[in-house]
């Protein structure tokens, strides 16, 4: 599915070079569930921001599906953002004028699917997102649950390969953060590929495999039932600060 | 993406500004309402002109006594030009073949007075050629008859107006109005006409124009209008009239012009008029379309993240532009749309207090203004798409 080669990417920040990934190499396959872990500012979503083509690594090779999608210009990134990857954020993003229907339909807009098969594709997306009888609702008339979960309908309904998720769960309490995570699962375990950017080992946990980032390095990997390498090892990293 | 979807993606978005929306809108109104309401002014003052001369048919020479230009020679000696008299006339009648009618015009100031009722009038002495040659109608009774020149009849032709205010509610053929000193017979009451040269026909009394000589107490004639059989010799048939009476007076003294020259004169200086009046108002279409790209990269920046979210989802730079081009085009031709109907509301508005005024925009003028509005929109608003389009997804996430 995903193969990483040498990847690299430097900012400019303050007119000094910041390594925010140094190297990375990792290779994930369909169907899996890969956690990235590290401390803020260790490369995670810059890592993942390359994975959802919204940014380009300066040097290396980032294989999806077997394409070199760096060497891909922006009408065909656009394609590959459109049909093959989904995104979920931390702050969900919706638009928040439109109703949680009408943002699950923005992406099929885009791709210019009929009006009428918008609305059925979008309303069946709500109905396995259990957020059916919200669909009419704007953002603002939903909990923060509700609305990351309008936001995993709109991140699948173009029915994509990869979904990507940087921290799902950090802006929502326990309770609605478990069924995000189930629903996420859910999809995962019916073919899609899942990442997702945490800082929680709790979830980290529930990952097939860990990939632990300090420093725009790759310093571990492991598989979720082993978390507590991992969360030693950034626990040490805090520490070291 | 559809149009439909583009365009309801915008409307959208405008909506949830309504105010900021409101107000860039209103700019655009203003300008188009401008460019409709101003051009319709300059085009309603050149409709006047024209209907002015037209109201007297267009294959008319209009002689009056006089040199236009400065005339030179000894003091005491010359200057004072000769009189334009009923001989003149009946000369250019005899030497112009051309020229198939002349209505030789005396005008002056008189009380017209019936009974208790008196009236200040324009006194227009005339002839029977006038009916023709000055395409008057008469609404009741007749018009002075055909009679030799010389004769002064105490006959009267009332305008539609001095007609009815002397004598309200009554048909006045027939009776006698006293005019200045004279008594008179009222023998018609002209159809009503509006004003022609400047005068309001509808509010004159018409005596014959030997009769009106006398009452003024004048030798020369106002004016002769002469009435050329063809358009096509109207010039022709101006310079040979003129080249008659020079030779009666030894002197070229007389000022003839075609309706023609004067029309076209006026025609191009209200034609400027109008452009330049449209040139104005079209300022402030600019103006407006400064107000509209302000609005829209103050809705790009403020909407950084939902642009970076549309890229995340798989927008094409395209179709963001096309989102944010609509925005700027809708707010610009519904702001064109209002200023149509606001504009042609201020032509009504001015129709009502100046009714003599027939002021309506020129159709060039309503499209350009219109289709300029969408311009203005489109033009304006591609900066901040093609801002929109720029950012780099991740930035625009961040909302940097």
């Amino acid at each position: 599915m995903i193969r990483l080669q040498g990847i690299c990417r430097t900012f400019e920040v303050g007119g000094e070079p910041v390594h925010a990934l140094v190297d990375v190499e990792e290779t994930v396959a369909a169907g899996e569930h890969l956690a990235i872990m590290g401390p803020s500012g260790s490369g995670k979503s810059t890592l993942l921001h390359i994975l959802g083509c919204l940014d380009r690594p300066d040097r290396g090779i980032y294989e999806l599906l077997g394409r070199d999608v760096a060497r891909l210009d922006e009408a065909e990134l656009t394609l590959v953002r459109r049909h093959t990857i989904g995104f979920v954020f931390q702050f969900f993003h919706l638009v928040p004028r439109l109703t949680a229907l009408e943002n699950v339909e923005l992406p099929m807009v885009f791709a210019g699917v009929p009006a009428g098969e918008r609305r059925e594709r979008a309303l069946g997306r709500l109905r396995t997102v259990g957020l059916e009888a919200r669909a009419t609702h704007r953002p603002d008339q939903l909990s923060g649950g509700e609305r990351q979960r309008a936001a995993i309908a709109r991140a699948t309904v173009l029915e994509p390969k990869l979904l990507l998720a940087d921290e799902p769960t950090g802006n929502l309490d326990t309770a609605s953060g478990r069924h995000v995570l189930e629903i996420l699962e859910r999809m995962n375990a019916a073919g899609l590929t899942l990442v997702v950017v945490t800082h929680d080992p709790a979830v980290a946990r529930r990952a097939q495999r860990v990939l632990v980032l300090k420093d725009g390095r790759v310093v571990h990997r492991g598989d979720g039932a082993h978390i507590h390498e991992a969360v030693a090892l950034l626990a040490s990293a805090e520490d070291g600060r | 993406m559809s149009l439909r979807d583009v365009l309801g993606f915008a409307t959208r978005a405008l909506r949830g500004h309504r105010l900021r929306t409101g107000m860039s809108l209103l700019g655009v109104a203003i300008g188009v309402a401008a460019v409709v309401a101003l051009t319709a002014l300059g085009e309603g003052a050149r409709r006047y002109v024209v209907g002015q001369f037209a109201s007297i048919g267009t294959n008319l020479v209009i002689m009056v006594p006089g040199k236009t230009e400065t005339t030179g020679g000894m003091p005491g000696l010359g200057g004072a030009p000769n009189d334009l008299t009923l001989e003149d006339a009946r000369a250019i009648l005899r030497g112009v073949p051309e020229i198939d009618k002349a209505a030789p015009t005396v005008m002056g100031t008189e009380t017209v007075a019936f009974g208790e009722r008196r009236r200040q009038t324009a006194l227009i002495g005339a002839t029977q050629e006038a009916l023709e040659v000055r395409r008057l109608s008469v609404a009741s009774g007749r018009f002075l008859p055909a009679a030799d020149w010389e004769r002064g009849s105490p006959l009267a032709v009332l305008g539609q107006k001095a007609a009815r205010e002397l004598f309200p509610g009554r048909d006045p053929v027939g009776q006698i109005v006293r005019v200045g000193d004279w008594r008179m017979r009222v023998i018609g009451v002209l159809a009503s006409r509006g004003h022609q040269l400047g005068v309001d026909m509808d509010d004159v009394v018409i005596v014959p124009v030997a009769t009106a000589m006398k009452m003024l107490d004048r030798r020369s004639l106002f004016r002769l209008v002469l009435q050329v059989r063809t358009h096509a010799d109207l010039e022709r048939a101006r310079a040979r009239a003129v080249r008659v009476v020079a030779e009666r007076h030894r002197e070229e003294d007389v000022t003839a012009i075609t309706q023609d020259a004067v029309l076209g004169a006026f025609t191009s200086i209200l034609g400027a008029l109008t452009l330049a009046l449209a040139g104005i108002a079209s300022v402030s279409l600019a103006v407006a379309g400064v107000g509209i790209m302000n609005v829209m990269l103050v809705s790009v920046s403020e909407r950084t993240r939902e642009i970076g979210l549309l890229k995340a989802l798989g927008a094409a730079r395209p179709q963001i532009l096309a989102a944010f081009l609509a925005e700027a085009v809708l707010i610009s031709s519904a702001g064109g749309l209002l200023g149509l109907a606001a504009g042609w509301l201020a032509v009504r508005a001015l129709v009502l207090v100046y009714p003599a005024l027939p002021a309506s925009p020129p159709v060039w003028a309503v499209l350009a203004a219109f289709s300029l509005s969408v311009a203005v929109g489109a033009v304006f608003g591609v900066l901040p798409a093609r801002r929109a389009t720029r950012l780099e997804p991740v930035a625009a996430l961040a909302g940097r």
